[in-house]
């Protein structure tokens, strides 16, 4: 069956089992479930009515038997540490050592420091996938049909949506965090690896019927105001080090020098700046990385000169954004998740700097999330279509390697959603006839912003418009996938086998897409 | 296949000549991007004496593929006192481009040499004679010295640059903001390109995170009167297309000398007063055209000139 | 012109692609080894120009590696044709047939 972005989702997916019940539908556009019910899942939880003086248990071991961990259940982690994550690592070996089978993985993304699981989904071990990111060799063995059902990747609104609604139970969620009291009240900061925030967490304790919190640095009761609070947890397990804390925040997101990367920054900044929602009080979010980070400092001026401020900034939040707002550029930063040292430090001590959970940030089934009240998102691609479909998720040879994130979740609720990315990579034609994967609908994107030029989603004459009138030069779609073909050559269909290795969720629980094994390619 | 390229006009505007080294594929195949006037596909400094064969066949299928549309392509050859320029000359006219920056040029004899071998080259080739224009670059005081010579040295020169990392080596200084240090290669130079009717470029400005001192310098540049500026970076770019617009009141007068000098010239007349008592004649008029096109350029122009 | 050597050209930067030529008598041209950053999408294309170019330099019989991180087609035929004369050990100024096989 064919869904409303034009792709064939085959029933071998729609077929897939969500723990609910709920029956998987094909994508049905922008806003779907707009209007509709959900009943909340709740879950099993033990009762502490007799005082007891510590949850502290010696070891995650002891912390996984005490949660009665069995055969077939599902375990959840955040991904706060990035790259410097032990967490999945220490557990998940636990795990395997006592002989657990059939595990499923439910993270709010997996990345590089996750490598080893790969080993146990080849050894059948780990038999399902629920994230936003996967990557590494990871994304390898999962390509090549190594997992034993498909993997299933959300957004990181969809994800609080699965959990509340039910379509992923989990039996145990473990929450490694920076600090925590003998209670498990945890904090982000004040620890050995700070992460500043632990947004994505929350659902997980709220949902779980087990929470275990495991960090190193243990602080006096109460650990206050926690992130995750002491009332949802089981256990507290103390380990020598939670993750990397190098890797866990980057010493500074570096602002990009390369010139072409600054050009389109500029670019978006001045389309922006055109359109009706800059005015004072607007609102934003932009990428970690590039020339989406860029886009900030060109801000800067434009905002000046008109004399006006942002009222808010949320997402993944940098040091440049915080900077702005130390300028008096910027009202409140509300923050679900921190890329580097700077917004950790500024999550520290600024007292306009606050922590939002994941289903604030964006989950699309409750009242109305951050998304939903924002002017500006700007955001970066693997590959946009001429539809305005964005993958951001299987790269130019058809293997996993990345997260949908927040990019479907800002894209939908927000008023001016603006991709910016160069027109080639290398031989990469970024503009391209059909995505790999649509990871974001192309009914929810607006505007693509190249080296090469500036295309607007036909759907939006309001943006067209505001664009012809500041003189700002923009061209159909169409012509920047041509011209990128035209330096690069009409790239070849990937060879694909016919198993479904991932389902692409929409962030409202219908099907997107799917990926399917890759076939090794030969010369 | 191969793209073809209009001939090259000998004097149009340059305010801005971006460096990319010829044997780097991510650079040079959309140089011109960045909205530089002239790119300058450099097979000199920027090659290392063992790649000096790899950025010839890079530059030469780059020139023969590569649609660089409206940005004049020039390619900066090996000095005469290397045995790479010959071969430099050949391939820079068997691929087509616009023209070829002479490195080091000492006097009108280097000049001459070139000229001669891009003739040749280009019978070789079957391209039109005089088709491929030059630029010299002035990189000691003797050529500083000699720049006049140098500057009528051959009809194919449509300009001369100065480079001040070799002219500063020379005169044993460093660089100096304000520019004393170079006062008077640049003066010099200037005048000579005038006195010739050819362009004048000044040199790059290598620290590019200067920005400062950067705007300070093509500040200078604009006073004196160059044409345009040789750079490295192309955040460079936009500032000194900038800096060079025509104000909105310099736009206005030169509209008028233009128009004024229309409707006369169909009258035969040669002297004329515009708008305001101002007596204008025909001396008037390219500068005034000056004007207007540096206004197209810049993206400022709003009138049907 | 003939291969009288190994010759290799290009780089492992992005956009660019390293080619090694290696003379043999006999067995036609051999990939021995044949790398991309982009293989599943333009594999095909890129193995075709190497080909062609070889094609047009009279090499009938070589062992090739191509170790590509995305060039595009001139760069290929530029890398093949540097690999080549490198490979025939020609003087690196000599006078080079633009236009003829090199195009």
């Amino acid at each position: 069956m064919k869904n409303a972005v034009g792709r064939e989702i085959p029933e071998e997916a729609l077929a897939v089992k969500l723990t609910n019940g709920r029956q998987y539908e094909p994508y049905q556009g922008k806003g779907y479930r707009d209007g509709k019910y959900i009943k909340k899942a709740g879950p099993t939880t033990k009762v502490y009515q007799k005082p007891i003086e510590s949850k502290i248990l010696p070891s995650i071991r002891d912390a996984v038997i005490a949660c009665g961990l069995k055969d077939g259940m599902t375990v959840s982690f955040h991904h706060h540490f990035r790259d410097g994550d032990y967490i999945v690592n220490m557990v998940m070996k636990e795990i395997v050592d006592l002989g657990i089978k059939d595990i499923t993985i439910a993270a709010s993304s997996l990345g590089s420091a996750h490598d080893p699981i790969a080993e146990y989904i080849e050894q059948g071990i780990v038999t399902g996938i629920q994230t936003s990111g996967i990557r590494g060799k990871m994304g390898d063995v999962v390509s090549h049909g190594k997992l034993k059902t498909p993997a299933i990747l959300r957004s990181h609104g969809g994800r609080v949506r699965a959990v509340e609604e039910g379509d992923v139970h989990i039996d145990v969620a473990f929450i490694g965090a920076p600090t925590s009291d003998e209670y498990g009240n945890a904090r982000a900061l004040g620890g050995k690896g700070d992460c500043g925030v632990l947004s994505y967490a929350v659902v997980d304790s709220e949902y779980a019927d087990k929470v275990v919190v495991i960090t190193d640095t243990l602080v006096p009761y109460p650990n206050f105001p926690p992130s995750i609070h002491g009332v949802n947890v089981d256990y507290v397990v103390k380990v020598d080090e939670i993750g990397n804390p190098k890797k866990i925040a980057s010493a500074a997101a570096r602002m990009t020098q390369n010139p072409r990367d600054l050009m389109m920054a500029e670019n978006v900044a001045k389309i922006m700046a055109a359109t009706p929602w800059f005015k004072d009080g607007f609102s934003f979010q932009t990428g970690a990385g590039g020339p989406s980070l860029a886009v900030n400092r060109f801000l800067e001026p434009l905002m000046v000169e008109r004399g006006i401020k942002m009222s808010w900034g949320i997402g993944g939040i940098t040091g440049p954004i915080c900077e702005l707002q130390r300028k008096g550029l910027v009202g409140k930063i509300i923050d679900v998740q921190d890329f580097d040292v700077a917004a950790i430090e500024d999550i520290r001590t600024n007292p306009n700097h606050y922590e939002m959970t994941a289903s604030e940030y964006a989950n699309p089934a409750n009242k109305g999330a951050f998304v939903n009240k924002l002017d500006f998102v700007v955001l970066a691609a693997l590959e946009v279509d001429i539809d305005f479909n964005v993958n951001v998720i299987t790269g130019s040879d058809g293997v996993l390697r990345g997260a949908p994130g927040g990019h479907p979740d800002t894209a939908e609720g927000a008023k001016c959603c603006v991709i910016v990315t160069p027109l080639t990579r290398g031989r990469m034609a970024t503009i391209c006839e059909h995505v790999v994967t649509v990871t974001t609908p192309g009914d929810c994107v607006d505007v693509v912003v190249t080296d090469y030029g500036t295309a607007v989603n036909p759907n939006r004459k309001d943006i067209i418009e505001a664009l012809d009138a500041a003189g700002i030069k923009h061209v159909p779609i169409k012509e920047l996938q041509e011209k990128a073909y035209s330096m690069v050559g009409r790239p070849d269909d990937l060879q694909w086998k016919d198993k479904v290795v991932a389902i692409l969720e929409a962030r409202d629980g219908t099907i997107l897409d799917v990926v399917r094994e890759i076939k090794p390619y030969e010369i | 296949m191969s793209i073809p390229r209009p001939k090259p006009e000998k004097f149009r505007l340059r305010r801005t000549m971006m460096f990319m080294n010829a044997q780097k594929p991510g650079l040079i195949k959309d140089a011109y991007i960045y909205g530089a006037d002239s790119i300058m596909l450099d097979l000199e400094d920027a090659v290392a004496e063992n790649q000096k064969d790899s950025a010839r066949f890079s530059l030469y299928h780059a020139l023969k593929t590569i649609d660089y549309g409206d940005t004049e392509v020039i390619v900066r050859i090996n000095g005469l006192d290397t045995p790479h320029w010959k071969e430099d000359i050949r391939v820079c006219v068997a691929g087509g481009c616009d023209g070829i920056r002479i490195a080091k040029t000492e006097s009108a004899k280097d000049v001459q040499i070139v000229d001669e071998a891009v003739t040749e080259a280009e019978k070789e080739f079957g391209v039109e004679v005089g088709r491929t224009l030059l630029m010299a670059a002035l990189e000691s005081p003797k050529g500083v010295l000699n720049a006049y010579e140098i500057c009528k040295a051959s009809p194919r020169l449509f300009g001369v640059a100065l480079s001040g990392g070799d002219y500063r080596k020379c005169m044993q200084v460093k660089v100096i903001p304000g520019g004393i240090e170079m006062l008077f290669a640049r003066g010099l130079m200037l005048n000579a390109a005038r006195a010739a009717g050819i362009q004048c470029f000044d040199t790059v400005f290598t620290n590019i995170n200067d920005d400062e001192g950067f705007r300070a310098e093509v500040k200078q540049n604009v006073e004196m009167g160059f044409d345009g500026k040789s750079l490295v970076n192309p955040r460079q770019i936009n500032i000194v297309h900038e800096m060079l617009a025509p104000t909105q009141k310099e736009i206005a007068e030169a509209e008028k000398i233009v128009r004024a000098y229309r409707e006369n010239a169909d009258k035969g007349v040669g002297v004329f007063t515009i708008e305001g008592g101002k007596m204008i004649d025909i001396a008037f008029v390219p500068g005034a055209e000056r004007v207007i096109r540096l206004a197209k350029a810049s993206g400022i122009y709003e009138g049907d000139l | 012109m003939e291969l009288k050597a190994v010759g290799t050209a290009g780089t492992l930067e992005s956009s660019d692609v390293m080619i090694t030529l290696e003379p043999t008598t006999s067995g036609g041209i051999v990939f021995d080894s044949f790398e991309s950053s982009v293989i599943n999408q333009y594999g095909r294309q890129i193995k075709a120009e190497v080909l062609a170019s070889l094609e047009r330099l009279g090499v009938k019989n070589a062992k090739v590696i191509v170790n590509d991180h995305g060039a595009l087609d001139c760069t290929i035929k530029a890398r093949v044709e540097c690999a080549f004369y490198r490979g025939c050990q020609c003087d690196m100024d000599g006078k080079f047939d633009w236009g003829g096989v090199i195009r």
